[in-house]
Formats: C-alpha cells, sequence, structure tokens
C-alpha cells in the first residue's frame, strides 16, 4: 500500500501540530517560500500532472494557472470538505487523522496564487471535525505557519472554517460559493469560472481536502517524482474508501490504476460471507455502476470512462448477490429527489417522476410501460440539466437498467423481488444457505 | 414581550455577528454562520431568531427564510432533548438501516422530523454521514454510532435520557 496521504496516521496524535512535524511535516512548506517562486509551484504541480480528487478529475495545475493568470486582486482559497457523495469518507479520515497536511497543502496554494484568505467549507455532517480544524489552525497560527507574517518573510494568509448546513449540492464548487456568500447553494452558470470570478467575484481555487493534501508531497520530492507513482494519465495515489459487502471495508492509500479485483479480493478481504459479486458502484453514487465481468478494470480516470463509468470520488461501494438492485436504486433516486436544488426543471421535476416510477416497481405495482416511460424520462434528464447532479442521476439509472434490466422486468412480471425469491436458482449459493438469508422486500 | 434572559441571548448573539464578521470581505457572507450561532442560542431557529439574525446581518427576513429552508439541517421547529440523525442511504441501507427506521417507528413512534411526546427524542432521517465502511450508522447530537444492530440501537438510545 502507498503511503503519501495517510503518512503516520496509526499516530494517535497525528492531528497534532508537533507529531506533524516531527514526522516531516511543514518542511515542503519551508522549503517552497524559502527556495521557489510562485511560478515555479505552479509550474511543478502542472508538471506533477496531479489531477482533482473530488470528482471531477480536472488538471489542478491548469486551474492554478489561470486563475495566477488573472490579474483581479484578492484571490481566494477553498477547500472543498463538503464530502456529500453517499459511498465517501476518505476526506473524513485525512481531516480527522491529518488536519496539518491539509493546511500546508494550502499555505503553499496560496503563496503559489499570491492569495491572503482561505476558507475551508466542512460539512455540518461532521461537527468533530470542525472542531479539529479550529484546533489544528489554532496551532498553525502559533506556531507562525498561518498569519500575517508567515515564517517571518512578509507573507500573509489567514484561513477559517466554513460550516454548511446540510446540502450535498454545496459539493459543486459554484454552489459551494454561493454558499460561502450566505446564499442558498444554488450552481452558477459557468463561464465565468471560479478561477476568473468566483467568492465574491474574485479569482477563487476549489480544491478537494485530497487534492491539497497531495500538494506537499509534490513539492518535498519533486514532480518527476510524483510520476512514478499511478499511472502515466493520472499520477499518484488514491484514497479508496470501499463499503458495503466486504469483509474489511475501510479507506485505502493505492496507487491510481490499481485493479478493481486486488482492490476488492486482496486488501478488503473479499465478499463478506462467500458470497458471489452482484455489482460495484465505483467511485460514489453518482457513478454507474459495474456488472462483476468488468472488475478487472484499472481503477483510474480513462480506464473507468471506457467502461462507461467514473472514478469520482474514489467511493467504492460493493453489492453481493443479497442485494435488490431496484431497492437500491429506488433509494438512490430519493436522494437525488432530496438534493435536487430546484433550480432547472428537468432535475427537479425529472428526479421525482423518476423516484415516482421506481417506487412503483419496486413495490410490484407497475406494469411494462412504466419501465419504457422510466428510461424516456431518464434520457430526457440526461444532458439537459443545470449541473453535474441531474445528469449523475439519469446516468446511473439508464446504466443500471442497461446492465440488470432482467432484475427489473422481474419485479414488474412477478410484482415482487428476484433476490428474495427462493424459486430462482442460484448455482453459487447453497441449498443451505439459500434457506437461511433474509429476504429483502 | 422580550424578557430578560431572551434580550441576554440577544446581546451575545449580537456579540457574536459582529465577531464572525471580520472573517468575510462582505457582510452577507456572515448569513450562515450567524444562523448557526443563532441556533446554538436559542435552541432552534424560531421568527424571532430569524428576525434577530435580519437585523444584525441586515439580510432581509425573506432572504434569510430563503437561505435557511435551503438547507435541510438547520432546525426550523423546537426538537426533542436528543435528535438522532439515522444515515439511511445506500451504503447504510444494504447494511439493514431500513429495519433500525422501522424500529424507531415502532418503539418511540418516530417518523422523519417527528419528535416523541415526551420531547426526549427527535429524528432526523440523514442522507450520507460518511461513515459507510461501519454502517449502519448514526449520530445523536454530536456523537457517531458505528455498527447499529437491533440490538445495541436499543441499548445506546437507553443512555440517552
Amino acid at each position: 500500500m502507498a503511503n503519501v496521504l495517510l503518512k503516520n496516521i496509526e499516530n494517535p496524535n497525528s492531528h497534532r501540530i508537533d507529531e506533524y512535524v516531527k514526522a516531516g511535516g511543514y518542511f515542503a512548506l519551508e522549503h517552497a517560500i524559502n527556495e521557489m517562486t510562485p511560478k515555479d509551484i505552479v509550474d511543478d504541480i502542472r508538471k506533477s500532472g496531479l489531477r482533482g480528487r473530488g470528482g471531477a478529475g480536472f488538471s489542478t495545475g491548469m486551474k492554478w494557472q489561470f486563475a495566477s493568470l488573472d490579474p483581479k486582486f484578492p484571490k481566494y482559497i477553498v477547500c472543498n470538505a463538503d464530502e456529500g457523495e453517499p459511498g465517501t469518507f476518505k476526506d473524513r479520515v485525512l481531516l480527522e487523522r491529518n488536519p496539518h497536511r491539509l493546511i500546508e497543502g494550502m499555505v503553499i496554494t496560496a503563496y503559489a496564487l499570491q492569495s491572503i484568505r482561505g476558507y475551508i467549507y466542512v460539512r455540518a455532517e461532521y461537527p468533530h471535525v470542525e472542531k479539529i480544524l479550529n484546533e489544528a489552525i489554532k496551532e498553525a497560527y502559533d506556531k507562525g505557519f498561518l498569519g500575517d507574517d508567515i515564517m517571518s518573510k512578509h507573507f500573509r494568509f489567514n484561513l477559517s472554517v466554513h460550516r454548511g448546513a446540510g446540502a450535498y449540492i454545496c459539493g459543486e464548487e459554484t454552489a459551494l460559493i454561493n454558499s460561502l456568500e450566505g446564499r442558498r447553494g444554488e450552481p452558477r452558470i459557468k463561464p465565468p469560472f471560479p478561477v476568473n470570478s468566483g467568492a465574491w467575484s474574485k479569482p477563487t481555487i476549489v480544491n478537494n481536502v485530497e487534492t491539497y493534501a497531495n500538494i506537499p508531497y509534490i513539492i518535498e520530492t519533486s514532480p518527476k517524482a510524483y510520476t512514478f507513482l499511478g499511472t502515466k494519465d493520472a499520477p499518484g495515489t488514491k484514497l479508496f474508501c470501499v463499503s458495503g459487502a466486504v469483509n474489511k471495508p475501510g479507506v485505502y492509500e493505492l496507487e491510481l490504476g490499481t485493479p478493481l479485483r486486488e482492490i476488492i479480493y486482496d486488501h478488503c478481504g473479499g465478499i463478506r460471507g462467500g458470497r458471489a459479486l452482484k455489482g460495484v458502484i465505483p467511485g460514489g453514487l453518482s457513478t454507474s455502476i459495474l456488472t462483476p465481468d468488468k472488475i478487472d478494470c484499472p481503477m483510474d480516470f480513462a480506464n473507468l470512462a471506457k467502461r462507461g463509468s467514473m472514478l469520482g470520488s474514489g467511493a467504492i461501494i460493493v453489492l453481493d448477490d443479497t442485494m435488490c438492485i431496484v431497492k437500491i436504486y429506488e433509494r438512490a433516486m430519493r436522494f437525488f429527489e432530496h438534493e435536487s436544488c430546484g433550480k432547472c426543471t428537468p432535475c427537479r421535476e425529472g428526479t421525482g417522476w423518476m423516484r415516482t416510477i421506481l417506487s412503483r416497481i419496486e413495490k410490484g405495482l407497475a406494469d411494462m410501460e412504466d419501465l419504457a416511460t422510466l428510461e424516456d424520462v431518464a434520457a430526457n434528464v440526461a444532458g439537459k440539466t443545470f449541473c453535474p447532479l441531474g445528469e449523475g442521476a439519469a446516468h446511473v439509472l439508464l446504466a443500471v437498467i442497461k446492465s440488470y434490466r432482467g432484475e427489473f422486468e422481474y419485479h414488474v412480471k412477478y410484482k415482487k423481488c428476484e433476490v428474495a425469491d427462493p424459486s430462482q436458482k442460484w448455482e453459487h449459493i447453497s441449498e443451505g444457505e439459500l434457506d437461511r438469508l433474509e429476504p429483502i422486500v | 414581550m422580550i424578557t430578560a434572559a431572551i434580550a441576554d441571548k440577544n446581546a451575545i448573539l449580537k456579540d457574536k455577528i459582529k465577531e464572525l464578521k471580520r472573517l468575510y470581505p462582505q457582510t452577507r457572507s456572515v448569513l450562515l454562520p450567524a444562523l448557526h450561532a443563532a441556533e446554538d442560542l436559542y435552541g432552534w431557529l424560531g421568527d424571532d431568531a430569524l428576525e434577530q439574525v435580519s437585523m444584525l446581518t441586515g439580510v432581509t427576513t425573506a432572504e434569510v427564510k430563503g437561505v435557511v429552508s435551503f438547507y435541510s439541517l438547520f432546525k426550523t421547529k423546537p426538537h426533542g432533548r436528543h435528535v438522532i440523525y439515522l444515515c439511511t442511504n445506500i451504503a447504510c441501507l444494504i447494511m439493514g438501516a431500513d429495519t433500525l427506521e422501522e424500529y424507531l417507528q415502532k418503539t418511540y413512534r418516530l417518523s422523519n422530523g417527528e419528535t416523541t411526546a415526551d420531547g426526549r427524542f427527535s429524528l432526523v432521517i440523514m442522507e450520507c454521514i460518511g461513515a459507510c465502511d461501519r454502517a449502519p450508522a448514526m449520530l445523536v447530537n454530536d456523537d457517531w454510532h458505528f455498527n447499529l444492530t437491533m440490538e445495541n440501537i436499543k441499548e445506546i438510545l437507553e443512555s440517552y435520557k
């Protein structure tokens, strides 16, 4: 297992500044401020090939370059710690166990872009993280890594925590900026992009927690050393958070390009109870499900895209054969319906209708025409929404119907769930085991 | 009528918001932290609290209400002594969160957004709370509880009086 981001986290005091400095922390910041110009840093990050870890996978160096070329002042540095994608808990581990790494990454970013102010947008669901961050920020101020005269180099950068209030959409960067400004968290039209006109209409960099945590490593080694990790197209390590039907769920730091099979069967100890794999959601709920025949896929941006899915946030949800696909996606659509901000019609109305029809199928009240209507609605939502929320909802549904059509049709035809129906023959489950299974519907 | 206790709280909120304003380049941006502060002080965000926030931030009451209603975790009505935030999203669902929801319904007659008659518990059904490796999970007030089962949830809740 690679050890770049989760270095030293077994130490019970890893969140304290003394322990962090003892393990080599803030060395990269010192090096950056003393030996490098802001432009050197932007160039290094671009050369390293680092791509955003929040879901979209955009080149971090390019983003920084766009912002640094904008002459407007001041510039803002924002950390997206609104980890709301269902199945994702990687940032929580970083924030709880390694908050100084995030702070160090943000201060280096601020130096590279000559920013004077930063915010960490933390989701309201993590009340303890806000406390940990506030303590860590205070420690960093006391040691002179934050403030008006950082390391006595006449470099000023102030940082504070901004707590959200429970809205998945605020993970989208323009919605997050609206929320930071004290507004409803609705997304904004792009362009202008936040790098030119973000928070308070100033150039704003919004990066994920994990992205910032990569910065100190690139600075303290070299962009070239960073490219030795991962693949050519996607260098570095990634935090994969695995949940669902595996023996050892948790956060694993692995090189990008690690095959999904290796993650599930080697690192996570295989499927719980020796059951059969039914499918894997590879990057959070908004990424399309993969069928078991696709799990040799290397986990990186390009290879997942080739199989019709996305790396997303690296949240791997593993489903075994006791789980009902229709029930899972009915719940998923309930989530999208609840979190749709209501700004654009296709998403607001579409998610509601898709959920209604899915509920009907799940309860056994639907006919074949409903299934066709469902696909029709989804196809009409896809590509017509204001931001990726509605788009994701439609895409994952179309993908799951395509791969598991039999199960949807079974629900419609027999008004019950295939999984809970013992008359279905499963080759991989013995008769005895079948009796012990709890029916899911 | 404004009692002395409420006047005290209003004064605390005024100081708090003044302090928060220093963190942002524009006054308007203080709204979310101001609402969190008001919620902590008054317990929930009723009309009086919202008007105070509106007065102290200069954002109109209508706008304040618009913002509050957008987010799902502001408490817009009084709640019980303990708030249960039960996650029911996919990772928790496949590990049995729906049976826990039924359990709360049966045992405490609690459904989403409701409070028990004795004012002991309120229930908020959550989307993913980021504890998927130890699902199903819930927060009670600010405390995390993981790997819930029908047996241990009973014990956990009994410890909140």
